[in-house]
C-alpha cells in the first residue's frame, strides 16, 4: 500500500522542482541560523541567493562527522533550544556521539517517513506491531514506535533483549508485524522453532534494519517464519530509520526524496558519478528544522536507480550497499569504530596497544571476539591474575562500545603490529558482496 | 628451599606445548617437573628445568613469553599423611597457597608450593 501517493509517486520533474525550492529554503535557514554553516559557505564565497535550483547543490560545502564532532552537541542546531523536543545519538569515531536533535515538526515528518516504510511492507492500522529495537538514545526504538503509531497500528514497545517476553507477547497479543534488527529476528525465529511455538504466531511482516543484511538472510527469515521481510535504512544524523525502505519488488530501497536529497559522489574526488554508478551516498535534509544536514557524507557506498519502480513509486532506489568508506562496523545493530576499542584498551594496564577484532555471524547472531596481547612484564604464573585481566578488558569494552565481547588473551607479538595501516578487523560475515 | 620456576604463557593452539618443549630439549636442558594450569583459551605452563635462566633466554629468542618465579620446594617423605603435615604447618601460620604440584626426585617425593 502507498501511504502518501501524491508524494511517493510524484512525477520526477515535479519532484525536482520541489527539491530545488526546499533546498533553497534550507540553505537560507542554515545560513542565517547556524554560524558554523554560514562560515563554511562564506569561506567558499557563497550566499544563500546562489542556491536557486537543484543543480546548484554542487556549490555547497559538505558536512562530515568531523563537523558534528566540532559542533557537539548543539552547534549545528538551526532553532533555539526551546524549540527542540528530542535528542538521539549513536556512537562516533572518537568517543563523541553523533547526535541528532529534533523539533516537533521533525518528529512528525520522521513519523510520516516511517509510516510510508511500514505501509510499503503492507502494514496497516489493523496490524499489531512489536518494536524490538532498543528504546533510548538509539533512533531505532522510538523511531519505529512513532511511525507505527502515526500509521495507526497497535504498538507493542518491547525494546530489545528479552526474547522470551517478546515471544510470549507475540503470541498473546497476536502480533502481525515486527520491527527489529535482522540478526535478532533470526535469533527469535530459532527460539520459536526450538520451543515448538512457531505455529502459534500470527506474524506476517518484518521491517528490519540498523545493520546490513543479505538476501540469503531474507530468504531464511521468510521461510522460517512464513513472513515477508523488508529492509529499512536510516542514520541518526539524518533522522534515524525511515530514510529509505524496500518495496515488495526488493530492487533497492526507495529513499524519500521529498525530505532527503541523495547524491552519489566519488569518495576521492567528491564529484558526482555518472547515474547508476557506485560511490558515497551524500544526503541533504530538505525539511529538517532542528539540525539540517547539508550534503552529509554518510560514508556508505552504494548507487542509485532513478527509473520508476514497478510498485508505482517514483522515488529513487538505493541499491545494495557495497561497504563503507571508513572502518565502521555494525555489530548487533551497534556502530563500532576500531578507534573506540583502541582508546579503551589504552586505559588498561597489562596489555599492549595491539588488538584484533574478529567479527562473525554464528547461528545468525553477530559475534565479536577481541584478541589482546598480554604485556610481557604482566605475564603471571598465576591463572587468576590473567583471568582478572580478561575480565577487566571485557568490562572496559562494554563501557566503551556497549557490547559484550569475547576476550582472548594472546602472547605478546602474536598480533600484527602497527605500521600505520595495520589491519585491526577480521570480518567473516561477508555482508557486502 | 627456593627454586626457580619457569612459567610460560600458552595460547590454546595445537602444537604450542610442543614448540616450548622442543625449544628447551633441543638445547640440552632437562625438564624436572611440569604442571599445566589451563583455561578455555590459554594455559600457564609451569616448569622446573635444569637451567632456568638459559631456558628463559632461549624461549624469548623464539618469541615465547615466560617468567621466572621463586617457588618453595619441600621434600616430603613417601609416607601417609606427610604432605598434610606440611600443609597444616603452613595454614596454621596463616600462609595461603597459590598452587601446588608434585615431582618425584630419587626416592623421596617432593612438592612444589607457591605461597602468597
Amino acid at each position: 500500500m502507498i501511504w502518501n501517493p501524491s508524494k511517493e509517486c510524484m512525477p520526477r520533474e515535479e519532484l525536482r522542482e520541489l527539491q530545488g525550492k526546499r533546498l533553497a529554503k534550507v540553505v537560507n535557514r542554515v545560513y542565517h541560523n547556524v554560524p558554523y554553516y554560514r562560515e563554511k559557505m562564506q569561506a567558499l564565497g557563497l550566499e544563500p541567493g546562489d542556491i536557486q535550483t537543484l543543480d546548484d547543490i554542487t556549490k555547497l560545502p559538505f558536512t562530515t562527522y568531523e563537523d558534528l564532532n566540532a559542533t557537539y552537541p548543539f552547534g549545528l542546531a538551526a532553532v533555539p533550544k526551546s524549540e527542540l523536543v528530542r535528542v538521539h545519538a549513536s556512537s562516533g569515531t572518537t568517543g563523541k556521539p553523533k547526535i541528532g536533535v529534533y523539533t516537533r515538526r521533525d518528529i512528525d515528518i520522521w513519523s510520516e517517513c516511517v509510516a510510508r516504510c511500514l505501509s510499503m511492507a503492507g502494514i496497516t492500522k489493523d496490524d499489531v506491531i512489536q518494536v524490538g529495537y532498543g528504546y533510548g538514545l538509539f533512533t531505532g526504538g522510538l523511531g519505529a514506535h512513532y511511525g507505527a503509531e502515526h500509521l495507526g497500528a497497535l504498538v507493542l514497545p518491547m525494546s530489545a533483549g528479552n526474547t522470551q517476553k517478546l515471544i510470549s507477547m507475540m503470541i498473546d497479543c497476536e502480533a502481525t508485524a515486527i520491527a527489529c534488527t535482522p540478526s535478532y529476528l533470526l535469533h527469535v525465529a530459532e527460539d520459536l522453532e526450538k520451543s515448538g511455538l512457531k505455529d502459534k504466531i500470527k506474524l506476517k511482516y518484518a521491517i528490519c534494519g540498523a545493520e546490513p543484511w543479505t538476501n540469503e538472510m531474507r530468504d531464511q527469515m521468510e521461510k522460517k517464519l512464513n513472513i515477508k521481510a523488508f529492509d529499512i535504512y536510516g542514520l541518526t544524523e539524518i533522522c534515524g530509520p525511515g530514510v529509505a525502505n524496500d518495496c515488495e519488488y526488493h530492487e533497492g530501497l526507495h529513499i524519500w526524496e521529498d525530505h532527503f536529497l541523495p547524491e552519489i559522489l566519488d569518495p576521492v574526488t567528491l564529484q558526482p558519478v555518472p547515474e547508476g554508478e557506485s560511490g558515497e551516498l551524500v544526503i541533504t535534509t530538505l525539511t529538517k528544522e532542528g539540525m539540517p544536514m547539508i550534503r552529509y557524507r554518510t560514508k556508505d557506498l552504494t548507487s542509485l536507480k532513478y527509473e520508476k519502480c514497478k510498485c508505482g513509486r517514483t522515488m529513487a532506489r538505493i541499491q545494495r550497499f557495497k561497504g563503507r568508506t571508513d572502518d565502521m562496523l555494525i555489530i548487533r545493530g551497534v556502530n563500532v569504530f576500531p578507534s573506540q576499542v583502541e582508546a579503551a584498551l589504552l586505559t588498561i594496564d597489562g596489555i599492549t596497544p595491539h588488538y584484533m577484532l574478529v567479527v562473525d555471524r554464528i547461528n545468525n547472531e553477530d559475534t565479536l571476539e577481541i584478541q589482546v596481547e598480554v604485556e610481557e612484564r604482566f605475564f603471571s604464573d598465576e591463572v587468576s591474575a590473567l583471568e582478572n585481566l580478561k575480565k577487566k578488558v571485557h568490562s572496559c569494552l562494554r563501557q566503551a562500545i556497549g557490547l559484550n565481547a569475547d576476550v582472548k588473551l594472546v602472547e605478546p607479538n602474536a598480533l600484527p603490529h602497527s605500521d600505520g595501516k595495520t589491519k585491526h578487523v577480521t570480518d567473516k560475515r561477508k555482508l557486502y558482496v | 628451599m627456593y627454586v626457580k620456576q619457569l612459567s610460560v604463557f600458552l595460547e590454546n593452539e595445537t602444537g604450542r606445548l610442543d614448540d616450548v618443549l622442543s625449544t628447551i630439549s633441543d638445547n640440552g636442558i632437562n625438564i624436572l617437573s611440569i604442571s599445566l594450569a589451563d583455561t578455555s583459551d590459554f594455559g600457564v605452563l609451569r616448569l622446573l628445568v635444569s637451567d632456568p635462566d638459559r631456558a628463559k633466554t632461549l624461549l624469548k629468542e623464539h618469541g615465547i613469553t615466560s617468567k621466572l618465579t621463586d617457588v618453595i620446594a619441600v621434600s616430603v617423605p613417601h609416607s601417609i599423611g606427610s604432605l598434610r603435615r606440611v600443609m597444616n604447618a603452613l595454614s596454621s601460620a596463616g600462609i595461603a597457597i597459590s598452587y601446588v604440584y608434585g615431582l618425584s626426585l630419587h626416592d623421596d617425593g617432593a612438592s612444589i608450593v607457591n605461597m602468597q
